[in-house]
């Protein structure tokens, strides 16, 4: 063991340091390599991510070396295993806006409603009983409230509306809907938490009720919040894939009546998929082009969302 | 122009009580809807799939008549994937997780892997359907299988489980880290003897939650290609002759308890709409005891844990 | 009761005591606040002068496990503002609050000072646009943001808040206006601004200013109370607490020596 030795004499001579502090060469490379494992896991993310992307870009390549994106932006007819096939996704997406508008007709006013409650009115009790019922909701899978749109709500709602068919965009949305709820209510009642009470109570000392600051000095203040929790949810609508497969129908159909069944950009990728398509073929490929539109338009809202959030954490 | 008067005042006053008070029972009342519905589905699911709550529609493969049809490939199926989707995604997302609250530095690579991370948390299931069919399925060639379906999962819940073990290290005061870097652990022995055990339960709720999550989900593991009909099981796991009999079951085709319930209700003979209910109300009490578990989990935790 | 070199009294505190939980806040408050006078409330931290300060507009029921005995009356109709019989909302509306931190709502200046007004049910655009240029010119911020009603209020520098904040209390006609710390977020020349315009205010209206700055107290109130863990130590006219107090604690905080 060579200790410390110092010789005032001899510049050359350095400190040497013990071989017990002597940075242990061979714990350095474990140290190394364990990092580099850790860092491989969490790059799998991004990896996720360049998968996602390679294989709908190229796939979507080989579809539109055979249908033009033209066509496939303004045709008004889905029918891509006829012979003769046509391919545009106008259909499909007709379906996604129909059902996303009416499930968000349902949410964000229930939503809203609940978050402002929960945020402004509601004591600790409820809100602890509140809570598990939300995060309950929010946890049914998605098949289970497929089930319920389509053997519960939809005979429901044929009582009130005798003409409506069996499958129908607007049975499927309402479903969505009450799925969607315990997302904008939890996002929301965030946003309006993160106001300052300083806020209030400077409304309150000049005489408002609970709703009035809530509705005039709170949910302004929490705007931007609630906005991106309204973006965030249409994102989550337009990606809903199972109860729309169960409740709405199957069939490609372009129409803005909710009363009517239709195919979604997500249905539709279902139906392939049940069905037996060789790989490779332009009905296969459709499947690609598809969820690449989809892909586009959720990560539109979601981008917006995200920014909008960011936006309002920076002023609170 | 005059001051108000008291009566006035207390008019005005009346009226926004009044308003305050209305908005409270519309509240409330918006609340007892959403519980309405969850206790309608739980409800309509036990009574209508009464007649099925026997041991034989556990034990029953599907077959073509409503009576006699049975949930077996659906939760074999189920527990299966399951498990391929924990062996995957539980290393992967704790060492993710963990490399990026105790190793990660704020530069670019670390912001990338963030954003993907909340980006993919927002990507539509069916997204990594379409990735897992066009990667997994055939570009690695694991087919139409357990694997796939595991992995394809394992992918999809990854941002929970990350989520989840960075919380949960996050929770961890520093002065435990600090104790240990003074002793002369590395950072890794730190992270082992330490850090991994402490965020254990909070861990464990997340990898609970996903899941969760993930016995429910349906669209993935249609698109890659589950068949809706099975009337076998896989090869039980580990059976086969080794080296690869002992995988066999991972490679084999499949179904799980969603895509059961689906291929159920779309049926229009409505003796199936029984086997559907039926099976709904099983997919919902281990969706629930799930997560009943995970909460009970972050209680105790909460209570235990003393720094 | 008054003795007659005394102006007539707006309120007065009477056995006043304050309860968060279990825990005593201020105790056997008794203490007179004369109209159209500024009384100060001194002492140091925590010693409850926020906490009596916010009593007599009920900021304590907003939260729950809170607890007043005693009474505060108010005058010219003698009521108790602090009687559970008595809505706090109607106390609000009489009693008007600025804040430490300026406190703009999200709204337009114009909006912001029209606010209470609205609360009260007034919509008229000729009365609204009467009252609020009214209260502008009361806080002395009428000049500057006359062109700009329709700004966005957050937008302004934190004294031109401030004022703003003062607009909107006075644009009610409160009888009675309460000021916790005003000046303590601002910088010297906006605090100069506003301790100067509460000179100027208490020709219309009552004032109670909390302040932890002594120098501050001197400079704008008629009458002072000196606070210390709850209690009221010591009250009277500002010259002569700060010249001759009488209780020896008051003399300690006043020259330094605690606190």
């Amino acid at each position: 063991m060579n200790s410390s030795a110092m010789s005032a004499n001899h510049p050359s001579d350095l400190p040497v340091v013990s071989d017990r502090l002597a940075k242990n060469a061979m714990r350095n490379v474990s140290e190394r390599l364990i990092e580099g494992l850790l860092l491989a896991a969490a790059a799998v993310s991004v990896l996720t991510t360049v998968g996602i992307v390679y294989v709908l870009v190229s796939e979507s390549i080989h579809f539109f070396q055979q249908v033009s994106i033209v066509d496939f932006l303004t045709d008004t007819q889905w029918t891509p295993l006829f012979d003769d096939a046509h391919f545009g996704i106008m259909v499909l997406v007709s379906g996604t806006v129909v059902s996303s508008l009416v499930a968000l007709a349902v949410a964000v006013p229930m939503g809203t409603i609940i978050a402002i409650y929960l945020s402004e009115f509601a004591d600790s009790r409820v809100r602890e009983v509140a809570k598990p019922i939300l995060e309950l909701l929010g946890g049914i899978p998605t098949i289970v409230f497929g089930y319920f749109a389509l053997l519960v709500v939809t005979p429901i709602l044929q009582v009130i509306l005798p003409e409506l068919p069996g499958f129908s965009l607007l049975s499927a949305g309402l479903v969505m809907g009450i799925m969607i709820v315990p997302y904008i209510a939890s996002l929301s009642e965030d946003a309006m938490r993160a106001v300052p009470m300083s806020l209030r109570e400077g409304a309150y000392a000049m005489g408002s009720t609970r709703l009035y600051t809530a509705l005039h000095v709170v949910v302004p203040a929490a705007f931007s919040g609630l906005a991106a929790s309204y973006i965030l949810a249409i994102s989550r609508a337009v990606g809903e894939t199972m109860i729309l497969a169960v409740a709405a129908g199957m069939q490609p159909n372009l129409t803005w009546n909710p009363m009517e069944p239709a195919a979604t950009i997500t249905s539709y990728i279902v139906q392939v998929a049940l069905g037996d398509l060789p790989h490779g073929s332009i009905g296969y490929l459709t499947i690609f082009a598809a969820g690449l539109t989809l892909l586009l338009i959720t990560l539109v809202f979601n981008i917006l969302g995200q920014w909008l959030r960011a936006k309002f954490r920076e002023n609170y | 122009m005059q001051p108000l008067t008291t009566e006035q005042i207390r008019a005005v006053i009346a009226r926004g009580k009044l308003r305050d008070n209305l908005f409270k029972a519309l509240g409330i009342f918006c609340l007892a809807f959403a519980l309405l519905v969850i206790v309608a589905l739980i409800a309509d699911m036990a009574i209508k799939g009464s007649e099925r709550f026997t041991l034989d529609f556990f034990m029953n493969f599907a077959s073509r008549r409503a009576t006699q049809a049975g949930i077996l490939s659906a939760w074999v199926g189920s527990l299966l994937v399951m498990l391929v989707t924990a062996l995957a995604a539980v290393p992967l997302g704790v060492a993710a997780g963990l490399y990026l609250e105790e190793y990660a530095k704020r530069n670019w690579l670390t912001h990338i892997i963030e954003v993907n991370i909340s980006n993919l948390a927002a990507v539509p299931s069916i997204v990594y359907g379409l990735l897992a069919l066009g990667i997994f399925v055939y570009q690695f060639g694991f087919g139409q299988s357990i694997l796939s379906a595991g992995l394809t999962l394992a992918l999809l819940i990854l941002p929970i489980i990350i989520v989840s073990t960075r919380e949960a290290i996050r929770a961890i005061p520093a002065m435990i880290r600090e104790g240990s870097m003074a002793v002369g652990a590395t950072r890794w022995q730190t992270c082992r003897y330490h850090i991994i055990p402490y965020a254990m339960p909070g861990i464990l709720t997340g990898v609970i939650i996903g899941l969760a999550r993930a016995i429910g989900e349906t669209a993935p593991i249609i698109t890659i290609g589950a068949l809706t009909f099975i009337a076998f099981l896989p090869p039980a796991p580990f059976t086969g002759e080794p080296p690869a009999g002992l995988f066999d079951w991972v490679f084999a085709p499949f179904t799980v308890m969603p895509i059961q319930i689906f291929n159920w209700t779309s049926r229009p003979d409505p003796a199936f709409e029984v086997n559907a209910a039926a099976a709904g109300f099983v997919l919902m009490a281990m969706v629930l005891s799930m997560n009943a578990v995970a909460i009970y989990l972050r209680y105790k935790m909460r209570k235990n844990i003393k720094w | 009761m008054q003795i007659h070199d005394n102006p007539p009294l707006k309120a007065e505190a009477r056995n006043l005591n304050f309860y968060y939980g279990e825990a005593k806040a201020l105790k056997n408050i008794n203490m007179p606040i004369y109209d159209k006078k500024v009384t100060a409330l001194i002492g140091p931290s925590g010693c409850g002068k926020s906490t009596y300060l916010r009593s007599f507009n009920r900021m304590h029921d907003l939260y729950p496990g809170n607890r007043y005995e005693g009474e505060i009356r108010f005058f010219p109709d003698n009521t108790n503002l602090l009687a559970p019989e008595v809505d706090p909302i109607e106390v609000r509306m009489r009693v008007g609050m600025v804040f430490q931190k300026p406190n703009p709502f999200p709204k337009s200046i114009f909006e912001n000072v029209a606010y209470g007004l609205r609360v009260r049910g007034e919509n008229n655009k000729r009365v609204l646009d009467d009252k609020v240029e009214n209260a502008l010119r009361g806080a002395a911020i009428w000049e500057e943001v006359k062109d700009r009603l329709q700004e966005q209020a957050p937008n302004l520098s934190g004294g031109q808040q401030q004022r703003l904040c003062i607009a909107r209390a006075l644009a009610t006609d409160p009888e009675l206006l309460l000021f916790d710390e005003p000046t303590s977020a601002l910088d010297p020349i906006a605090t100069a601004a506003i301790e100067e315009l509460v000179h100027e205010l208490k020709k219309r209206v009552t004032i109670l200013i909390v302040t932890h700055n002594m120098q501050q107290a001197a400079r704008v109130s008629d009458y002072t109370a000196y606070m210390f863990l709850g209690e009221m130590l010591e009250f009277g006219k500002t010259d002569e607490i700060f010249i001759k107090p009488k209780d020896k604690r008051t003399e300690d905080y006043i020259t330094g020596r605690m606190g």
